[in-house]
C-alpha cells in the first residue's frame, strides 16, 4: 500500500486548499449576509444590477472571472496597485489571491441561499421584537440571524465546496505556483500533465472525495443541529 | 372630557387603498376596548398606536409624552414607546424556550421600569410548567398566555391587545379569560383591548370605543354601548352588574342579585359575593304580561316598560325598567299588538338564556 502515501509536496497542496478555501468561506461571509439582506429586503434603484453583478461569476466562464480580477487586482490593477501602495495586501501570485477568487466564485452560491432564508423570514416576528423594545440592530441579531441560521450554514458550505473545486479562475488570476497558489485541484491537473503522475493524481482524487464528504456530512449534522432548535411553528 | 395631561390621547388619520381610518380617543386607564366588526379600524388604529403604522396625519400623547405628531414631524419608533403588544397568533420566538421569550422584553426594559416580578406574571398567567418548552409545543391557549406575559414583562406603559383570543375555540378562550381578567385586577398597566366579541367587551372592559368603518360611532361605559341600537343586532343586549349571592354546588348554578331581583345562572365558576357582571342579549329575552308558569325558564324579572322603538324591518325593541336597572327585549310589532304593550305598563322579561360575564 505504499503508493497512497502522501508526499510532502501533496500535503502542502491539501492544507493549503483548505486553508484558502476556509479564509474565503470567513471572509466572505460578513459580505455574503450584507449582499443577501439588501437583495431580500432592500428597496433601491439598481437592485437588479447588483443582482446580476453577484451572480456574474456563476454564469461566466471562470477563466474570464479569473482574468478580470488579474485586470482589477494585479500589482498594476485598478484596485489592486490601490491596496499594494496604501495597504500593503498584494494578490498576485500569493494565497491571497487564491483565497480572493475562490470567494468570488463561491459568493454567488453563499448570497443565494441567504436571500432565501432571509425572504422565508415571518417579519411579524420581527415586528413583535420591535414592540418588545429591541432597536432594529438588535432584531436582526436576536431574531432574524437566529431564524436564518440554517440558510447562513448551508451558504457556507456551498461558499466553501466551491472553493475547494475552483480551478480555473485561480490559475488564471495567480498562477500554478507550488506551495503558495498550488490548490489540490491544481496540484492534480499538474500530475496529469507528467508522465508517471497518475499515482500521486488518485492520491488527491481520494484526498478530494474525502474532504467533500466530510463536508456534505457536517453541513447536514448542522443543520440538523440547527433545525432541532429553530422548528417553527 | 380629558384632562390633556392624563393618559392616553389618540388621533390618527391614514389612507390604506380604499379604506379610510379617522379615528380618535381618550383613555385615562383601566381596560379600554376597541370594538367593532373585522375591517372596521380597531387593528389599524392599535397599529398607529404601537409605531407599526405611520398615519398620514396624526397626534399621540400619553400621560404628556408626545409619541407622535405629524404636524411637528415627530414619530418615535415602536422600540422606544414601551407599548407591549399581544398579536391575535401569539407571534412567539420559535427558536426560544418560553423562559426566553419571557425575558426577551425585560432585557430591553429599563431597570428602574422593571416593576413586575418574573416569578409574579408566571404565577399570574399560570404558566410554571411550561418554562422550558419550545413554542412550538404549546397548545393555542398557552402560546396566547405565554405571549400576554412577555409583553408584561417588557414593562410597558400601556399594553395593547389585539383580539388576543380571536384564533382560539371556545374551551381555549374560557381558559385564558380568568387571566385577563385578574391582569386587570391586579396590575396598575392600562390596556387596550381589541375585539369584536361582545361576551368579551363586556366581561372585561372598562371603556368601550365603537369603531365602525374607520370612526368612532360611540364611547362609553360597555353597558350604555352594548345596549345601543347601533352595535352587531345578534349579541345586542345589556349588560348588568351584580353580586353573587349564593352558589349551588350540585346543579352547577350561581345566584346573582341585580338591582332588578335575582337570576340565576348556570356553569359559574364564581365565588360568593364577588362581584359580577351578566350579559343578557336582547333576543334571548321575551315579554310577558302575567307571569308566565310551567316555563322551563329561570329567570323571570318583573318591572314597566320604560320604552318601545320598533325599527325598520318589523321587529321592536322594548326596554324595561326593573330597580335600576333597564332590560332589553328584541320581539315583532305583532307581538307589541296582541300583548297591547304600552309605556308604564307592568311586563315580565323571561330570560332565555343569561350568558354570565361574571
Amino acid at each position: 500500500m505504499d503508493w497512497l502515501h502522501l508526499s510532502d509536496e501533496e500535503w502542502t497542496a491539501i492544507r493549503l486548499s483548505l486553508w484558502v478555501s476556509g479564509v474565503a468561506m470567513v471572509v466572505s461571509l460578513p459580505f455574503g449576509i450584507f449582499i443577501a439582506y439588501l437583495l431580500a429586503r432592500g428597496r433601491f434603484w439598481g437592485k437588479s444590477v447588483l443582482n446580476g453583478i453577484v451572480h456574474l461569476p456563476l454564469i461566466l466562464p471562470p477563466v474570464v472571472t479569473g482574468f478580470i480580477l488579474l485586470i482589477l487586482f494585479g500589482r498594476r490593477g485598478v484596485i489592486g496597485a490601490f491596496l499594494n501602495d496604501h495597504l500593503g495586501i498584494v494578490f498576485s501570485f500569493r494565497w491571497t489571491g487564491a483565497a480572493l477568487a475562490c470567494g468570488i466564485m463561491g459568493f454567488p452560491l453563499m448570497v443565494r441561499a441567504i436571500r432565501l432564508s432571509i425572504e422565508a423570514v415571518d417579519r411579524k416576528l420581527e415586528d413583535a421584537a420591535g414592540t418588545l423594545g429591541a432597536s432594529p440592530a438588535w432584531v436582526f441579531l436576536t431574531v432574524t440571524l437566529p431564524l436564518i441560521l440554517p440558510g447562513v450554514i448551508s451558504g457556507m458550505i456551498l461558499a466553501f465546496a466551491k472553493a475547494m473545486g475552483e480551478f480555473g479562475a485561480t490559475i488564471t488570476f495567480v498562477s500554478n505556483i507550488p506551495g503558495e497558489t498550488q490548490t489540490l485541484s491544481a496540484a492534480i491537473y499538474t500530475f496529469t500533465q507528467v508522465p508517471g503522475g497518475d499515482a500521486g493524481a488518485m492520491r488527491l482524487t481520494l484526498v478530494a472525495i474525502a474532504i467533500s464528504f466530510a463536508a456534505l456530512l457536517a453541513s447536514e449534522f448542522l443543520a440538523y443541529l440547527v433545525g432541532r432548535r429553530v422548528d417553527i411553528e | 372630557m380629558t384632562h390633556p395631561g392624563t393618559g392616553l390621547v389618540v388621533e390618527a388619520k391614514q389612507r390604506l387603498g380604499e379604506f379610510v381610518l379617522d379615528a380618535g380617543f381618550a383613555s385615562q386607564g383601566g381596560v379600554t376596548a376597541l370594538f367593532g366588526r373585522s375591517g372596521s379600524g380597531k387593528t389599524s388604529l392599535l397599529r398607529v398606536i404601537a409605531g407599526l403604522s405611520r398615519p398620514d396625519r396624526g397626534r399621540l400623547t400619553i400621560d404628556g409624552d408626545v409619541l407622535l405628531d405629524t404636524e411637528n414631524r415627530i414619530f418615535v419608533p415602536k422600540h422606544r414607546r414601551r407599548f407591549g403588544y399581544v398579536f391575535q397568533e401569539g407571534r412567539l420566538f420559535p427558536h426560544l424556550n418560553v423562559r426566553q421569550n419571557l425575558n426577551y422584553g425585560r432585557w430591553f426594559a429599563p431597570k428602574a421600569a422593571r416593576k413586575e416580578s418574573f416569578d409574579h406574571i408566571v404565577d399570574l398567567l399560570g404558566i410554571e410548567a411550561l418554562l422550558e418548552r419550545r413554542p412550538g409545543k404549546l397548545s393555542g391557549g398557552e402560546k396566547q398566555r405565554v405571549a400576554i406575559g412577555r409583553a408584561l414583562l417588557s414593562a410597558p406603559r400601556l399594553l395593547l391587545m389585539d383580539e388576543p383570543l380571536a384564533a382560539l375555540d371556545d374551551n381555549r378562550k374560557a381558559e385564558i379569560l380568568p387571566y385577563l381578567e385578574r391582569l386587570r385586577d391586579e396590575t396598575a398597566t392600562p390596556i387596550i383591548y381589541v375585539s369584536h366579541s361582545v361576551a368579551e367587551v363586556a366581561r372585561l372592559a372598562d371603556k368601550v370605543v365603537v369603531i365602525r368603518d374607520g370612526r368612532v360611532e360611540a364611547v362609553g361605559s360597555p353597558s350604555e354601548v352594548l345596549s345601543m341600537p347601533s352595535t352587531d343586532r345578534r349579541d345586542a343586549g345589556v349588560v348588568l352588574a351584580g353580586t353573587v349571592e349564593a352558589i349551588d354546588i350540585p346543579h352547577r348554578l350561581a345566584t346573582i342579585r341585580l338591582s332588578a331581583g335575582e337570576i340565576i345562572v348556570p356553569n359559574a365558576h364564581v365565588e360568593q359575593g364577588r362581584g359580577v357582571r351578566v350579559h343578557i342579549p336582547e333576543r334571548d329575552v321575551m315579554v310577558a304580561t302575567r307571569r308566565p308558569e310551567g316555563l322551563s325558564a329561570l329567570n323571570i324579572l318583573e318591572g314597566r316598560i320604560a320604552a318601545i322603538e320598533p325599527d325598520t324591518d318589523g321587529m321592536v325593541r322594548i326596554r324595561i325598567r326593573a330597580g335600576e336597572d333597564i332590560l332589553l327585549a328584541r320581539i315583532t310589532a305583532l307581538s307589541v299588538e296582541r300583548l297591547d304593550l304600552r309605556l308604564e305598563k307592568p311586563a315580565f322579561a323571561v330570560i332565555k338564556t343569561v350568558a354570565l360575564e361574571r
